[in-house]
């Protein structure tokens, strides 16, 4: 028998004939088609028993129910919760993707001191003693002024505890971070002597007039103003969006009004006195209710008249007198001032220009109208003891110059810490900085002036659970637990018109070494003994809490939130605290804060041609939490491309400065530079270049770090001659092919 | 040219006339025999192969993490499957038990198995969740509700999972090394043929019931039966 090749082809052919009666060919195909469809990157739902816990969500100061759904102890899914007052079962994209800032890789994980210019973790009882050694030494040496806390926010109790502590050590200087809220606190204790939070009923209003607010784009309580823009549509509402840019905001309005940036406050004056001069205003609340009008009155004629303000604006005449013809004209008209998200104070007389238009047709306190929200009254700790120390520090002018002889008005600077930090002569007038649920390094103008002038304090204590801007700067990170992670209340959710508090409680347990805030509070009042620790008499934040909350703590845990849904406005005859008792649209206060003027942006002209302004989206946030990796995900390609920011500018501007769309180029400001891609539009007012907030983060994760430019790297505050605020709307610029 | 190419076909017509031709047959009878001797071969290996060899092959076998005996604790239960495997409130299927149903019986080392302690030691004093491996489960393509097959339809635990619950022992888990399915799925008789219900759950299985029943066959798709009953 000779083998050869022939032998080996019908052994073959053997083995196919052999193989084909065999289940191995099926088989295969069978088994590969399957793994096909079983990557092993492919997610998968767990398995495990599913369950729902009611919560609220803190991301942003919208104040939304949330629905929080878990497979065993994991988080998989957050939705708006059902019947919630505020968003009623809808959510935003930031809500949505909140499991990833609890799951997600920039959590800071244990309690860190920075040595030699690095992390290092340590115990939380070394890090609390760390800083209570520091605080009762600085006390003991008369310097209990010198502590500071930054916080996102002066409401609730964890803002409340960090303010009552400061004040029990004896410092003036608990400073909120800026919002639009700063000024319309102030418009509203001028004009109706009241200390409120503004309120906007634009869920039934049917003329909405925003003068620049992101209405769509992240203003107030996000999802309750969507619900209310549905709403609008559905019954045949009017939102005209004037700005001078097409944001997504004007896209959607009924009409967008381009105008010269920072001149809407004038604009709304020109409005307001054409509707003055053709008598269209709310006659018996003019005559009955309000003082000053008729000095108003002629300043507004005089200084006002439709074409000085078409000038000024850019607007034509005919566009000012039939947007005031049918804004008063309207049965709910409503206008709403705070640019974008209403991150920015904005100057004072531009918000009370935008006030008095409410004003002139009424509707203070009315359906669909301006509301003056009280202030949440439900915690009433005991009465303080003060000793000496403390008395002695809170008598100290604040850091910030705030409520002072020159800033009387302001109750926050923020925008001033860089300059009271770094001009100060001497001596070091912040020795110790709390920073708790706020990013300033990214988020206050300015960040290099602000980073400088951190660096001058020498022991920061940042509470973020998230390795943000500002922990990376400080000495100490005590992190707080996430939102999922822990109980707290939201109370007064941005812009919503009633008295509401949401709770947020634990849906899981904390994933890490964390501690809430509030507890890392209470701990250190007790290790500071005396009349600090007799100020805080609970044993821990969730008993602090509940015993604050009384008895609306049951209906909390049971709804998610506590709403007076009885509450009612005050009719006009009680609604105004002033010293006439009415609402005043001029006062001896009022007069010496002087007459409208425009806020003018940093920068010479000559040397800086073009003005850069801001512009917020949904899809970015430039707060405190940064936006999660699903988010980053969805911001399109007309505002990051890969790594490299989009500016847009007016086609025209281009042409002239000879970029094309699509070209790199350098972006210069008094305050730095930073190389951006042209996108030119016709949606822009010629001349300006709009950046997107929330990008050009150093830290948090690699998700997010890394892409585009922080706006506020570039640019400065402007302060409000009234009030100190930061009134900048933008600052100048020069671009140049790169 | 015309010479030149009858000159060539002579040549060749030469070549083929040197070459004897008995030779050639005797070569063709001796080797046809080894052919056919090697496709038998061929033929015979490979069914070997397919048969005995792939599926040694295809699986891979592995013990079940603790050892559990379900006669045992079927006697002790009143509810009998559902003692254990039961639904939760929301119409939800526990599945596998998880620890804390074994803990209420097995917080202390009961009886003197080497199993029990090791289960106990191991397990239950270190709250660590035993990795069960599932025979029965079906890939994560197919969505499959234990409430509408045994609460709404009423069918048996054993219809699909036959007689494990009278078992001393549990079987090795043998997974597909291809589709990282058990191999349940397909079944143990590895030309797919099946004598019970719950030899094999395949999809062609699931679509027997389903048409037999007529569960939600009315699709728009595919004018026959709905996949979207069963895949996500």
């Amino acid at each position: 028998m000779k083998i050869d090749r022939r032998s080996f082809l019908s052994f073959a052919i053997g083995g196919a004939a052999g193989t084909a009666l065999t289940p191995l060919p099926w088989k295969l195909t069978d088994d590969m088609s399957i793994w096909s469809q079983m990557w092993p990157w492919t997610p998968v739902p767990a398995r495990g028993a599913v369950t729902v816990v009611k919560s609220a969500c803190t991301l942003c100061p919208g104040g939304c129910g949330i629905n929080v759904r878990k497979v065993d102890d994991r988080v998989v899914k957050i939705e708006g919760l059902p019947d919630h007052p505020v968003n009623d079962g809808s959510l935003c994209t930031l809500g949505l993707a909140g499991a990833q800032l609890l799951y997600g890789p920039r959590r800071v994980k244990t309690p860190l001191k920075k040595v030699n210019g690095r992390f290092v973790a340590i115990s939380w009882e070394d890090a609390l003693a760390e800083v209570s050694e520091k605080l009762s030494d600085l006390r003991a040496k008369g310097g209990a002024h010198t502590v500071a806390c930054i916080s996102s926010s002066d409401r609730g109790t964890v803002a409340e505890l960090l303010a009552r502590f400061l004040r029990v050590f004896g410092s003036p200087n608990f400073i909120r971070m800026p919002s639009s809220q700063d000024a319309y606190e102030v418009a509203l204790y001028l004009t109706q002597g009241v200390r409120a939070i503004p309120g906007f009923d634009v869920e039934h209003s049917d003329f909405v007039l925003s003068f620049g607010s992101g209405l769509l784009d992240g203003w107030g309580s996000p999802v309750y103003l969507f619900k209310a823009h549905s709403q609008w549509r559905d019954q045949g509402g009017k939102l005209i969006q004037v700005e001078p840019r097409l944001s997504r905001t004007a896209a959607k309005a009924d009409q967008w009004v381009p105008i010269n940036p920072g001149t809407e406050g004038a604009l709304a004056l020109g409005i307001a006195g054409v509707i003055i001069k053709e008598s269209l205003y709310d006659e018996k609340f003019v005559n009955s209710h309000s003082s000053g009008f008729q000095e108003w009155k002629r300043l507004v004629i005089d200084g006002f008249s439709p074409e000085i303000v078409s000038k000024v604006t850019g607007v034509k005449v005919t566009v000012i007198t039939e947007l005031a013809r049918s804004f008063a004209r309207a049965n709910r008209p409503l206008a709403t001032g705070g640019r974008g998200k209403g991150t920015s104070p904005g100057s004072l007389k531009e918000v009370l220009a935008v006030h008095f238009l409410n004003a002139l047709v009424g509707n203070l306190g009315q359906k669909g109208g301006s509301w003056a929200v009280p202030e949440p009254e439900y915690i009433d700790w005991p009465e303080l003891e003060m000793e000496q120390a403390a008395s002695t520090g809170n008598q100290q002018t604040r850091i910030d110059g705030a409520g002072s002889d020159i800033y009387t008005h302001a109750r926050y600077l923020a925008n001033r810490l860089p300059e009271a930090l770094l001009t100060d002569p001497g001596y070091q007038p912040v020795q110790v900085l709390f920073i708790s649920e706020a990013n300033p390094a990214y988020s206050l103008p300015d960040t290099t002036a602000f980073k400088d002038a951190v660096a001058k304090i020498p022991m920061k204590v940042s509470f973020s659970s998230y390795l943000d801007e500002t922990a990376e700067l400080a000495d100490l990170v005590l992190p707080n637990h996430t939102y999922l992670e822990r109980y707290e209340d939201v109370p007064a959710p941005s812009g919503y018109p009633l008295p509401i508090i949401s709770l947020v409680r634990p849906v899981v347990e904390p994933k890490f070494n964390s501690m809430h805030t509030g507890d890392a509070v209470i701990q250190l009042a007790k290790a500071l003994g005396g009349s600090i620790s007799k100020a805080f008499p609970w044993d821990s934040y969730e008993e602090c809490l509940e015993e604050t909350l009384g008895d609306k703590w049951e209906s909390l845990m049971e709804q998610g939130y506590w709403v007076d849904s009885e509450y009612e406005a005050p009719g006009w005859s009680e609604a105004f605290e002033t010293a006439s008792e009415k609402f005043e649209f001029t006062s001896r206060e009022i007069s010496a804060l002087g007459n409208y003027s425009l806020v003018k942006p940093e920068g010479d002209e000559a040397f800086f041609p073009l003005v850069l302004i801001p512009f917020d989206t949904m899809r970015l946030w430039s707060g405190y939490v940064g936006s999660p990796p699903f988010l980053i995900k969805s911001v399109e390609d007309t505002l990051l491309q890969k790594n490299e920011v989009l500016v847009e500018i007016h086609a025209a501007t281009a042409d002239s400065l000879g970029l094309g769309s699509g070209s790199t180029a350098v972006l210069t400001t008094p305050k730095g530079k930073a190389r951006v891609k042209i996108r030119t539009t016709e949606g822009i007012m010629p001349g300006l270049i709009a950046l997107p907030r929330g990008l050009g983060h150093t830290a948090n994760d690699r998700f997010l770090a890394g892409k585009g430019v922080n706006y506020n790297r570039l640019a400065g505050p402007v302060e409000d001659g009234a009030t100190g605020h930061d009134a900048a709307w933008g600052i100048r610029a020069r671009l140049a092919k790169a | 040219m015309s010479t030149v190419d009858e000159q060539s076909k002579a040549a060749s017509g030469m070549d083929e006339g040197h070459i004897p031709q008995g030779v050639e047959e005797k070569k063709q009878d001796g080797s046809s025999a080894t052919i056919i001797l090697f496709f038998v071969f061929g033929f015979i290996a490979s069914l070997i192969v397919g048969w005995v060899v792939f599926p040694k092959l295809l699986y891979s076998s592995r013990p079940q993490p603790v050892e559990f005996n379900h006669l045992v604790h079927n006697e002790m239960v009143d509810e009998g499957c559902e003692s254990c495997h039961f639904f939760r409130e929301d119409g939800s299927y526990s599945g596998v038990p998880t620890l804390a149903q074994c803990i209420d019986c097995h917080e202390e080392v009961q009886g003197d198995s080497e199993a029990e302690e090791y289960f106990v030691t191991e397990y239950v004093q270190r709250y660590r969740e035993v990795p069960w491996l599932v025979y029965s489960r079906q890939p994560p393509c197919v969505f499959f509700p234990h409430s509408a097959h045994v609460l709404k339809a009423g069918m048996d635990c054993v219809t699909c999972h036959g007689s494990i619950g009278e078992s001393e022992s549990l079987r090795p888990y043998e997974q597909n090394r291809i589709s990282r399915y058990s191999r349940d799925i397909w079944g143990h008789n590895i030309a797919g043929i099946s004598r019970n219900s719950w030899d094999r759950m395949k999809m062609d299985d699931c679509a027997e019931c389903h048409q037999r029943e007529n569960v939600n066959q009315a699709s728009v798709q595919t004018k026959r039966g709905g996949c979207f009953v069963c895949h996500h």
